[in-house]
Protein backbone atom coordinates (compact mmCIF):
# COMPACT_ATOMS: atom_id res chain seq x y z
CA UNK A 1 0.00 0.00 0.00
CA UNK A 2 1.32 3.42 -0.91
CA UNK A 3 -0.11 6.87 -0.28
CA UNK A 4 1.48 10.02 -1.70
CA UNK A 5 0.53 13.69 -1.31
CA UNK A 6 2.60 15.74 -3.73
CA UNK A 7 2.91 18.90 -5.80
CA UNK A 8 4.62 17.16 -8.72
CA UNK A 9 2.73 15.71 -11.65
CA UNK A 10 2.67 11.92 -11.80
CA UNK A 11 2.97 9.75 -14.88
CA UNK A 12 -0.28 7.79 -15.07
CA UNK A 13 1.10 5.14 -17.43
CA UNK A 14 4.23 4.55 -15.37
CA UNK A 15 2.29 4.41 -12.10
CA UNK A 16 -0.30 2.01 -13.50
CA UNK A 17 2.35 -0.18 -15.09
CA UNK A 18 4.48 -0.24 -11.94
CA UNK A 19 1.43 -1.13 -9.84
CA UNK A 20 0.42 -3.89 -12.25
CA UNK A 21 3.95 -5.35 -12.33
CA UNK A 22 4.20 -5.30 -8.55
CA UNK A 23 0.88 -7.13 -8.29
CA UNK A 24 1.02 -9.50 -11.23
CA UNK A 25 -0.38 -12.36 -9.19
CA UNK A 26 -3.40 -10.39 -7.94
CA UNK A 27 -5.83 -11.27 -10.76
CA UNK A 28 -7.58 -7.88 -11.04
CA UNK A 29 -6.37 -4.30 -11.12
CA UNK A 30 -8.53 -1.18 -11.30
CA UNK A 31 -7.25 2.38 -11.68
CA UNK A 32 -9.12 5.67 -11.53
CA UNK A 33 -7.72 9.10 -12.42
CA UNK A 34 -9.23 12.50 -11.64
CA UNK A 35 -8.59 15.36 -14.09
CA UNK A 36 -9.01 19.13 -13.62
CA UNK A 37 -12.10 20.07 -15.65
CA UNK A 38 -13.37 23.50 -16.67
CA UNK A 39 -15.60 25.47 -14.28
CA UNK A 40 -19.37 25.01 -14.83
CA UNK A 41 -19.57 28.51 -16.35
CA UNK A 42 -16.30 28.03 -18.29
CA UNK A 43 -13.14 30.14 -18.17
CA UNK A 44 -11.11 28.12 -15.69
CA UNK A 45 -7.48 29.25 -15.61
CA UNK A 46 -6.31 27.10 -12.71
CA UNK A 47 -7.44 24.96 -9.83
CA UNK A 48 -5.68 25.69 -6.54
CA UNK A 49 -5.73 22.77 -4.16
CA UNK A 50 -5.05 23.44 -0.49
CA UNK A 51 -4.58 20.72 2.10
CA UNK A 52 -3.89 20.21 5.79
CA UNK A 53 -0.37 18.79 5.81
CA UNK A 54 -0.47 17.31 9.30
CA UNK A 55 -3.73 15.48 8.69
CA UNK A 56 -3.75 14.55 5.00
CA UNK A 57 -1.38 11.56 5.01
CA UNK A 58 -2.92 10.24 8.19
CA UNK A 59 -6.45 10.45 6.76
CA UNK A 60 -5.44 8.90 3.42
CA UNK A 61 -3.57 6.06 5.14
CA UNK A 62 -6.59 5.28 7.31
CA UNK A 63 -8.91 5.28 4.30
CA UNK A 64 -6.57 3.05 2.27
CA UNK A 65 -5.96 0.69 5.18
CA UNK A 66 -9.71 0.26 5.68
CA UNK A 67 -10.14 -0.58 2.00
CA UNK A 68 -7.22 -3.06 2.13
CA UNK A 69 -8.83 -4.96 4.99
CA UNK A 70 -12.47 -4.75 3.94
CA UNK A 71 -11.92 -6.09 0.40
CA UNK A 72 -8.84 -8.20 1.15
CA UNK A 73 -6.83 -6.21 -1.37
CA UNK A 74 -3.40 -7.35 -2.44
CA UNK A 75 -2.38 -3.70 -2.75
CA UNK A 76 -3.68 -0.13 -2.99
CA UNK A 77 -2.19 3.09 -4.31
CA UNK A 78 -3.39 6.66 -3.69
CA UNK A 79 -1.69 9.72 -5.21
CA UNK A 80 -3.21 13.16 -4.59
CA UNK A 81 -1.67 16.44 -5.75
CA UNK A 82 -1.98 19.90 -4.26
CA UNK A 83 -0.95 23.38 -5.37
CA UNK A 84 -1.86 25.14 -8.61
CA UNK A 85 -3.06 22.89 -11.44
CA UNK A 86 -4.11 23.78 -14.99
CA UNK A 87 -7.24 22.41 -16.73
CA UNK A 88 -6.53 18.94 -18.10
CA UNK A 89 -3.89 18.11 -15.51
CA UNK A 90 -4.22 14.99 -13.40
CA UNK A 91 -5.24 15.74 -9.81
CA UNK A 92 -5.17 12.29 -8.31
CA UNK A 93 -5.29 8.58 -8.95
CA UNK A 94 -6.17 5.43 -7.07
CA UNK A 95 -5.29 1.87 -7.96
CA UNK A 96 -6.49 -1.34 -6.33
CA UNK A 97 -5.34 -4.92 -6.75
CA UNK A 98 -7.54 -7.82 -5.72
CA UNK A 99 -8.10 -11.46 -6.53
CA UNK A 100 -11.34 -10.66 -8.41
CA UNK A 101 -12.51 -7.61 -10.34
CA UNK A 102 -15.55 -6.86 -8.19
CA UNK A 103 -13.49 -6.25 -5.06
CA UNK A 104 -11.03 -4.13 -7.05
CA UNK A 105 -13.80 -1.95 -8.54
CA UNK A 106 -15.76 -1.57 -5.30
CA UNK A 107 -12.65 -0.78 -3.25
CA UNK A 108 -11.65 1.90 -5.81
CA UNK A 109 -15.10 3.47 -5.50
CA UNK A 110 -14.85 3.39 -1.74
CA UNK A 111 -11.46 5.11 -1.90
CA UNK A 112 -12.88 7.79 -4.19
CA UNK A 113 -15.97 8.42 -2.06
CA UNK A 114 -13.87 8.82 1.08
CA UNK A 115 -11.19 10.90 -0.64
CA UNK A 116 -13.86 13.35 -1.73
CA UNK A 117 -15.39 13.97 1.67
CA UNK A 118 -12.96 12.80 4.36
CA UNK A 119 -9.52 13.78 3.13
CA UNK A 120 -8.61 17.40 4.03
CA UNK A 121 -8.33 18.96 0.57
CA UNK A 122 -10.09 22.10 -0.67
CA UNK A 123 -10.33 23.27 -4.27
CA UNK A 124 -10.45 26.86 -5.46
CA UNK A 125 -11.33 27.74 -9.06
CA UNK A 126 -9.38 30.64 -10.58
CA UNK A 127 -11.24 32.16 -13.53
CA UNK A 128 -10.05 34.19 -16.52
CA UNK A 129 -12.31 37.15 -15.60
CA UNK A 130 -10.31 37.67 -12.42
CA UNK A 131 -12.86 35.88 -10.27
CA UNK A 132 -12.18 32.98 -7.95
CA UNK A 133 -14.30 30.74 -5.79
CA UNK A 134 -14.05 27.77 -3.48
CA UNK A 135 -15.67 24.62 -4.81
CA UNK A 136 -18.58 23.78 -2.49
CA UNK A 137 -18.97 20.26 -1.18
CA UNK A 138 -21.97 18.56 -2.76
CA UNK A 139 -24.64 16.86 -0.67
CA UNK A 140 -24.51 13.84 -2.96
CA UNK A 141 -20.82 13.36 -2.13
CA UNK A 142 -21.63 13.27 1.58
CA UNK A 143 -24.65 11.02 0.90
CA UNK A 144 -22.39 8.64 -1.03
CA UNK A 145 -20.69 7.69 2.24
CA UNK A 146 -23.89 6.27 3.72
CA UNK A 147 -23.80 3.30 1.36
CA UNK A 148 -20.59 2.08 2.97
CA UNK B 1 -3.12 25.55 21.76
CA UNK B 2 -2.52 25.99 18.05
CA UNK B 3 -5.59 26.95 16.04
CA UNK B 4 -5.46 26.39 12.26
CA UNK B 5 -7.76 27.68 9.53
CA UNK B 6 -8.13 26.42 5.96
CA UNK B 7 -9.74 27.52 2.68
CA UNK B 8 -12.38 30.28 3.04
CA UNK B 9 -12.27 30.08 6.83
CA UNK B 10 -8.58 31.06 6.58
CA UNK B 11 -9.40 33.84 4.11
CA UNK B 12 -12.17 35.33 6.26
CA UNK B 13 -10.10 35.27 9.43
CA UNK B 14 -7.04 36.48 7.56
CA UNK B 15 -4.42 34.09 8.89
CA UNK B 16 -3.57 30.38 8.54
CA UNK B 17 -2.78 29.65 12.19
CA UNK B 18 -2.37 31.27 15.57
CA UNK B 19 -1.58 30.38 19.14
CA UNK B 20 -4.59 30.82 21.43
CA UNK B 21 -4.53 30.79 25.22
CA UNK B 22 -7.96 29.71 26.34
CA UNK B 23 -9.87 28.04 29.13
CA UNK B 24 -12.66 27.00 26.78
CA UNK B 25 -14.11 23.63 27.80
CA UNK B 26 -15.47 22.61 24.39
CA UNK B 27 -14.91 23.51 20.75
CA UNK B 28 -18.17 25.50 20.80
CA UNK B 29 -16.84 27.52 23.77
CA UNK B 30 -13.65 28.26 21.83
CA UNK B 31 -15.66 29.41 18.81
CA UNK B 32 -17.76 31.70 21.01
CA UNK B 33 -14.62 33.12 22.57
CA UNK B 34 -13.04 33.80 19.16
CA UNK B 35 -16.25 35.37 17.83
CA UNK B 36 -16.42 37.77 20.77
CA UNK B 37 -12.88 38.96 19.96
CA UNK B 38 -13.31 40.45 16.51
CA UNK B 39 -15.86 40.70 13.73
CA UNK B 40 -13.78 38.68 11.28
CA UNK B 41 -14.14 35.62 13.51
CA UNK B 42 -17.88 36.17 13.84
CA UNK B 43 -18.05 36.44 10.03
CA UNK B 44 -16.10 33.22 9.54
CA UNK B 45 -18.11 31.27 12.12
CA UNK B 46 -21.53 32.75 11.25
CA UNK B 47 -22.85 29.41 9.97
CA UNK B 48 -21.38 26.51 11.91
CA UNK B 49 -23.20 23.98 9.73
CA UNK B 50 -20.76 25.02 6.98
CA UNK B 51 -17.68 24.36 9.12
CA UNK B 52 -15.91 21.18 10.17
CA UNK B 53 -13.47 20.81 13.03
CA UNK B 54 -10.50 18.51 13.62
CA UNK B 55 -8.86 17.97 17.01
CA UNK B 56 -5.25 16.84 16.84
CA UNK B 57 -5.84 16.02 13.17
CA UNK B 58 -8.91 13.80 13.69
CA UNK B 59 -12.37 14.93 12.60
CA UNK B 60 -14.47 15.85 15.62
CA UNK B 61 -17.49 18.00 16.48
CA UNK B 62 -18.38 21.21 18.25
CA UNK B 63 -19.46 19.50 21.48
CA UNK B 64 -16.10 17.80 21.92
CA UNK B 65 -13.99 18.68 24.98
CA UNK B 66 -10.69 20.48 24.45
CA UNK B 67 -8.86 19.05 27.44
CA UNK B 68 -5.45 17.78 26.36
CA UNK B 69 -5.92 18.95 22.77
CA UNK B 70 -2.88 20.63 21.22
CA UNK B 71 -4.15 21.47 17.73
CA UNK B 72 -7.61 22.59 16.62
CA UNK B 73 -8.39 23.09 12.93
CA UNK B 74 -11.44 24.74 11.37
CA UNK B 75 -12.31 24.32 7.69
CA UNK B 76 -15.19 23.98 5.21
CA UNK B 77 -16.47 20.54 4.15
CA UNK B 78 -13.65 18.82 2.27
CA UNK B 79 -13.54 18.66 -1.52
CA UNK B 80 -10.83 16.19 -2.43
CA UNK B 81 -10.70 13.75 -5.30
Amino acid sequence: MRVSVQVEAFHLGAEAEGFAQANNSAGAIVTFTGIVRDAPQGGLVAMEIEHYPGMTLKALNEIAQTAMERWSLADALVIHRYGRLAPGEQIMMVATAARHRKDAFVAAEYLMDYLKSRAPFWKKEILNDGGAGWVAARDEDEDALTRW
Amino acid sequence: MEVLYFAWVRERIGLPRERVETRAITVADLVAELCSREDRYAAAFADLSAIRVALDQELSDFDAPLQGVREVAFFPPMTGG
